[in-house]
């Protein structure tokens, strides 16, 4: 076999989760992904992520689309199914997956390519339809696995590796997501695991399409001087809005939020968000003000991060209101002569 | 020459006029008479405006098909006037509304001329605008009733069963619209004409039904409870009678529904969502025509290398866009055998009428999850959207959804050693599928590229070419699953020249074959009913000198695959081809094995 599965070694004083699992039963095969590349660190936070909230990976539905990011669902839950679509579509098949079982937890990984060119139609109907799911973009501005041409994402003036400008205006993703009535949109970078990891707790409990936009550098097409997507300049141009706390189910809030600043938000299932403002500016559950403060900020080219947009009512349309329960039996009718017989009844 | 309980009534109106439930009316009165009848709606792809016709053939059982030939014409659109006339039979009827008087159009004299002033008794009737454009059909029924002796007590009974408790109050108005039709023919013809219905018993055990619902039904008793789809002519009825079966008998005890439909962005995602249900363990299905085929191409593939089991309907149409949408073809049978990129092959059913519809709308459901793979069920909108009497549809008490292998928990737990998802383990090419969320063991990552028998990534090349080699050794496996087709010989030995065809050909096949024995030849008939083809077809093929090959489409594409698949001899294949949007006739039939047998000497 060319492609290795990751040896599971386990070390006696690894932290265990409530299950008695540590994060090593959350890791998946071995990445085969460029070393230093943004999607590998957004894979470990997935882990870590998942592990504390005491998930039992097998209950995990793990899907993608193509890409190299779309990769990297093979890379965590090594018991949890999952599915490598096709280019951009991955959307539609976690809308049917989730149907079919809305028991499981659903994890979606796309790139921007994939989320923003080919799949922008399937991304905003998913939102529309406000799948029950955490779906992560992780970002890098170019087609990593196609050799590094532009995607949808990046932004004016941002310079390829070999010279060519981009001149059409990116596509971002997080203001479309607030646009179309996402009730949960954040902003991370890969370089930030501190950060990110509450966002996906959070995420994975939103009830609801959950997005998170993760800026992820390509250090192979696009960590160069000149992109907007490098590490050095998304750096330099972070600009974290809030930040987020996840506190679990029961778990006491601890720490003292200074007034006017902090924000908890319960979810449906007990746990809480905590915001804590970092720019009193920012409004987070306010979607004009939302939009409003993220249009400004992109002006001065900065890199927006945190829960940018939250809204945990509940949708009254949406995919998730339908069948709370498993479809995957197969259920007939009681009848189907009776059935039948009724039916022809009215063809004579 | 038409005679009684033989002749066919074509009725060209206006579409939006309301013409259809009076013509609907028309047909099931002579069904309740228990005489044999079939309707065919040609209508336009507009909602309000363009010509519409509604064909109904009074005839034997067998051959409630399209015969090609119009005995008795009711002109009621002015626009077609002359070339309704002009497809009339000699010594037909021309039926019109006289109180636009035509004889200056009227150019024939072969035919009998009937008028009735219908748009001036009814003006004179009715007052409301509306209710004058929907009586004036209504009293075309009425005039028809008196001409061909239809009973009006069981056109009143239908009246009252389509109005219901709700509406009762307009039987009478409608009642009266009959009258003011069926008084003036009686008054001014001699009633019934030579051409009538006669009272008979030949409709028990039967109903009259289409298509599209009994796919539907059929559906939804094999317990299909994840739907997604895009709406399309003439696929749209499916999903609609799908809805409103579900809506009344798939509930929970608490009214929960137990089953989701879904209207997709579009069939590509449509084709995605059910994957991604099948991929779940849901029994899911799209319906949907050529146009969506093509979108859903790239998730056809994706679900024949992952090996996910999809049901989806094709009901077939002409061909792209707008323009000739509402008509009916056959010309899909290459782009489902073989949707999507690289190599791909797919298990199609070829029904020929709505109670094979339903039959194999179960069996879809059935096949789809015993060989892991999407199934295409080729329907059309001959079948699809019209009236067919057929013998009433039989629930098989024995059935039980085939789930195929499916790994439960249990299993799982017992297993020893590691979970091959590609495995074959029966050799049959048909691998063990584990359903997320069950069991730690039973996970595997799915993917459409280069996959190992354990469903881990390769670019081995052995290793991607033994699933590729299994996956075809499966679509063997699959001859033994499938619809055998329908084989019929004239004698006790196979005659000279045999015909081979598929799906809505079939009443039209077999009138001609009944017509051509009639005039001294004979035909055997194979009745392909799915793919892949099974070695009856090659035998069949082998035992004839001729074989016509008779399909609704441009292309020959049947006759394409039997050369492919079955390495068919193309020098005995003579193909018989009907490609102009309406369903094929048997005169048509009839007419070119006759030619071709008089010049080539074959049969
Ligand atoms: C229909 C189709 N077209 C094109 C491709 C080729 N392709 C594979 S990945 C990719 C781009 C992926 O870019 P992105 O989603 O940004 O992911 P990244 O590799 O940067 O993580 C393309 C164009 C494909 N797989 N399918
Ligand atoms: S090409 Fe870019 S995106 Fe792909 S693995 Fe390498 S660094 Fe990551």
């Amino acid at each position: 076999m060319s492609f290795m599965t990751k040896p599971k070694i386990h070390h006696p004083n690894l932290p265990k989760n409530k299950l008695g699992l540590t994060t090593r039963d959350y890791e998946g095969g071995m990445s085969t992904l460029c070393a230093g590349c943004g999607h590998d660190s957004i894979t470990a936070g997935l882990i870590e992520a998942v592990w504390a909230l005491d998930i039992e990976p097998f209950r995990v539905a793990k899907m993608s689309g193509i890409g190299c990011s779309s990769k990297t669902p093979a890379y965590f839950l090594r018991e949890a199914h999952g599915i490598n679509a096709v280019h951009g579509r991955m959307p539609s098949i976690a809308t049917g997956a989730q149907a079919a079982n809305p028991e499981l937890h659903f994890i979606g990984v796309s790139g921007d390519g994939d989320s923003l060119n080919i799949g922008f139609g399937q991304f905003a109907h998913a939102i529309r339809r406000d799948v029950n799911m955490l779906y992560i973009i992780e970002n890098n501005g170019v087609y990593g696995l196609t050799k590094g041409q532009f995607s949808a994402s990046a932004d004016v003036g941002s310079k390829a590796k070999y010279g060519q400008v981009n001149e059409n205006p990116p596509i971002d993703p997080v203001l479309t997501a607030i646009t179309l009535g996402c009730g949960f949109v954040a902003r991370g970078f890969s370089g930030d695991k501190e950060q990110l990891i509450p966002l996906i707790q959070a995420g994975l409990k939103h009830n609801g399409f959950a997005l998170i936009d993760v800026i992820s550098p390509c250090v192979a097409f696009n960590d160069h001087q000149g992109s907007s997507k490098s590490y050095a300049h998304t750096r330099e141009f972070f600009h974290p809005a809030i930040h987020t706390d996840f506190i679990p189910p029961r778990e006491e809030i601890k720490v003292e939020y200074e007034k006017g600043r902090a924000m908890p938000i319960e979810l449906h299932d007990g746990s809480t968000i905590v915001l804590r403002k970092i720019d009193v500016d920012h409004e987070p559950t306010n979607r004009a003000a939302a939009i409003g403060y993220l249009e400004r900020h992109r002006e001065a080219q900065e890199i927006v991060t945190g829960l940018l947009y939250v809204n945990s009512e509940e949708h009254e349309e949406g995919g998730r209101k339908l069948p709370a329960r498993s479809l995957t039996g197969v259920d007939g009718v009681g009848d189907p002569v009776g059935v039948l017989e009724a039916f022809q009844g009215g063809c004579r | 020459m038409p005679k009684v309980n033989d002749f066919t009534l074509k009725i060209a109106t206006v579409n939006g006029t309301g013409s259809a439930s009076a013509n609907a009316l028309l047909m099931k009165s002579i069904f309740r008479m228990g005489v044999p009848v079939m309707g065919k709606n040609y209508f336009p792809s507009n909602i309000q405006g363009l010509p519409t016709w509604y064909e109904i053939r009074v005839t034997d059982p067998g051959h409630l098909t399209r015969a090609g030939q119009v005995h008795f014409m009711v002109a009621m659109n002015a626009e077609t006037f002359a070339k309704d006339q002009a497809e009339l039979a000699p010594g037909g009827y021309l039926f019109y509304d006289s109180t636009w008087p035509r004889h200056r159009e009227i150019t024939r004299d072969d035919i009998t001329v009937i008028g009735v002033p219908l748009a001036e008794m009814i003006n004179h009737h009715f007052v409301e605008p509306r209710t004058r454009i929907l009586m004036k059909n209504v009293a075309y029924v009425g005039a028809l009733a008196a001409l061909l002796d239809l009973d009006l007590d069981i056109i009143e009974q239908l009246l009252k069963e389509t109005f219901g408790e709700k509406k009762a109050k307009l039987v009478e108005p409608n009642m009266e619209a009959v009258h003011i039709g069926y008084d003036y023919a009686k008054k001014h013809y001699d009633c019934p004409l030579p051409l009538h219905v006669k009272k008979a018993d030949m409709t028990k055990g039967h109903v009259i039904v289409d298509g599209n619902t009994t796919a539907a039904l059929g559906a939804m008793l094999a317990g299909a409870n994840v739907a997604a789809w895009y709406p399309i002519t003439p696929s749209t009825s499916v999903m609609d009678a799908f809805t409103s079966f579900c809506a009344k008998h798939r509930h929970d005890e608490d009214g929960t529904p137990q089953y989701k439909i879904i209207q997709a962005e579009d069939e590509l995602a449509a084709c995605g969502m059910v994957l991604g249900a099948g991929w779940m363990g849901a029994r899911a299905f799209t319906a949907t025509s050529g146009p969506g085929i093509s979108l859903m191409n790239e998730f056809v593939s994706f679900g024949y290398y992952t090996e996910i089991p999809a049901v989806i309907f094709d009901i077939q149409r002409v061909g792209p866009s707008t323009g000739m949408p509402t008509r009916t073809q056959q010309s899909d049978i290459n782009e489902c055998a073989y949707a999507g990129h690289g190599d791909t092959r797919h298990i199609c059913l070829y029904p020929a009428d709505p109670r094979e519809a339903f039959d194999f709308s179960i069996k879809s459901f059935d096949l789809a999850e015993r060989f892991q793979t999407p199934v295409f069920m080729v329907s059309d909108l001959d079948i699809g959207m019209n009236e067919w009497m057929v013998p009433e549809l039989k629930w098989d008490e024995s059935y039980q959804p085939d789930r195929g292998k499916v790994l439960s928990a249990e299993d799982l737990d017992k297993l020893e050693g590691r979970y091959g998802r590609y495995q074959d383990p029966d050799r049959d090419g048909i691998p063990q599928r584990t359903l997320p969320g069950v069991h730690p063991k039973g996970a595997y990552f799915t993917r459409g590229s280069g996959h190992s028998e354990h469903a881990t990534y390769t670019e081995d090349a052995a290793e991607y070419q033994r699933v590729l080699d299994r996956l075809r050794r499966k679509f063997d496996t699959a001859k033994d699953h499938i619809p055998a087709p329908y084989i019929d010989y004239a004698r006790s030995k196979p005659v000279k020249a045999g015909i081979i065809s598929l799906g809505s050909c079939d009443l039209a096949v077999k009138e001609a074959r009944h017509n051509l024995k009639g005039k001294g030849t004979e035909f055997d008939y194979c009745r392909i009913r799915a793919f892949p083809f099974t070695d009856h077809i090659r035998r069949f093929i082998d035992e004839h000198d001729t074989i016509f090959v008779i399909e609704q489409n441009r292309d020959a594409q049947l006759k394409c695959m039997l050369q492919a698949e079955l390495d068919a001899d193309a020098k005995k294949l003579v193909s018989i081809l009907h490609y102009n949007g309406l369903p094929i006739a048997s005169m048509h039939i009839e007419s070119t094995i006759t030619d071709y047998c008089q010049e080539a000497e074959a049969c």
